[in-house]
């Protein structure tokens, strides 16, 4: 695979699409990792099959844990809310084995500004540091 | 075989945390910076034992440990339920200590404000995976629930299959809207009141009881 560019030599913003076949075989740090690495060097990353939601709560405990002042304020995630017309989601949850696929964007707390958010639509701004 | 025995586990799981044993449950208090989680912990704490659990601000993450006031007996219909408050830090995906210097405060300070909300949020994460059994959520009635740090929160509590009541709390102010916290997590119920004032408390008591007796 071709290197990427380094998005601080370009004039833009660089996106990141995961497939959730890229994902599917890497544990919850490495998917941590990657998300981070990507998104401390200002690439906005987008997941297609989303995150469990164990793994969205290691990933808020890291992203604090790497927070430093002028540095790295964090990460700006957005999924959609969970359907709530799923009933299957009840009997996947009941075993454990609760499917997430949910898109996921996630950036550099200051370059994504979510302008709207609802149950179908998530509307977000995203501009160079 | 593995799929009937994480049946049973998750069923037992799920039963035992909302039913069983003689033990205080640990309860936290979670929720989105501000919602007033130490308001609500300290009245319910000042109720029924007399103490407060910490200090209140309008400042964001004034709350920057976990804070733990064990052994909370509540009576209900002479009934005694006992619990073991968690109040724990705002939970957010970012923390800016520049957002800190617009309320007075000189750089320092405000990093090391920063800094310790971080360490907060990242340890009432933990808290969250490990030990508690029941969450009470509290939201700012005044304030937007569609917030992506509201969906991954329900997310996660509902996947560990923990009981969880979510409060409208400030129903004092005007710009309140308890409908649209409903809306929001209509698979759950959702009890308005203003942990400032002591409003609807008795109803509080009550779902607390109900949900974690």
């Amino acid at each position: 695979m071709a290197e990427a560019k380094h998005p601080e030599d370009e004039d833009g913003v660089q996106i990141d699409l995961i497939s959730a076949e890229r994902m599917s075989d890497k544990t919850t740090m490495e998917k941590i990792r990657l998300i981070l690495d990507g998104v401390r060097e200002g690439k906005i990353v987008i997941l297609e099959a989303g995150l469990t939601p164990d793994e969205e709560s290691r990933l808020i405990e890291v992203t604090m844990t790497e927070i430093s002042p002028d540095e790295f304020n964090g990460i700006e995630i957005e999924t959609y809310p969970k359907s709530q017309a799923d009933d299957s989601s009840l009997l996947g949850r009941l075993m454990g084995r609760e499917e997430t696929k949910k898109l996921t964007v996630i950036g550099p707390a200051n370059q994504i500004e979510t302008l709207h958010k609802d149950e179908t639509l998530i509307s977000a701004l995203v501009s160079r540091k | 075989m593995g799929l009937l025995t994480d049946l049973k586990d998750s069923i037992s799981r799920a039963a035992s945390t909302l039913f069983s044993g003689e033990d205080p449950k640990r309860i936290g208090i979670y929720g989105p910076p501000n919602a007033g989680k130490t308001t609500l912990a300290n009245r319910i704490a000042r109720d029924w034992t007399g103490d407060a659990v910490g200090p209140e601000s309008h400042i964001p993450h004034e709350t920057r440990r976990a804070r733990r006031k064990e052994n909370v007996e509540i009576e209900r219909d002479g009934k005694k339920v006992t619990i073991d408050i968690v109040d724990t830090p705002g939970v957010t995906t970012k923390v800016d200590y520049t957002e800190f210097l617009e309320h007075d405060m000189e750089k320092d300070d405000a990093v090391r404000r920063s800094r310790e909300a971080t360490e907060g949020v990242a340890e009432a994460m933990h808290w969250l995976r490990e030990d508690v059994d029941g969450v009470i959520y509290v939201l700012d009635s005044t304030e937007d629930p569609f917030t992506q740090v509201n969906t991954m929160l329900i997310g996660i509590i509902e996947s560990q299959d923990l009981p969880v009541l979510i409060l409208a709390n400030k129903i004092d102010l005007e710009e309140s809207s308890v409908q649209r916290i409903r809306n929001a997590f209509p698979q759950h119920e959702t009890t308005p009141l203003s942990a400032l004032e002591g409003d609807n408390m008795d109803e509080l008591y009550d779902k607390i009881a109900e949900y974690f007796g």
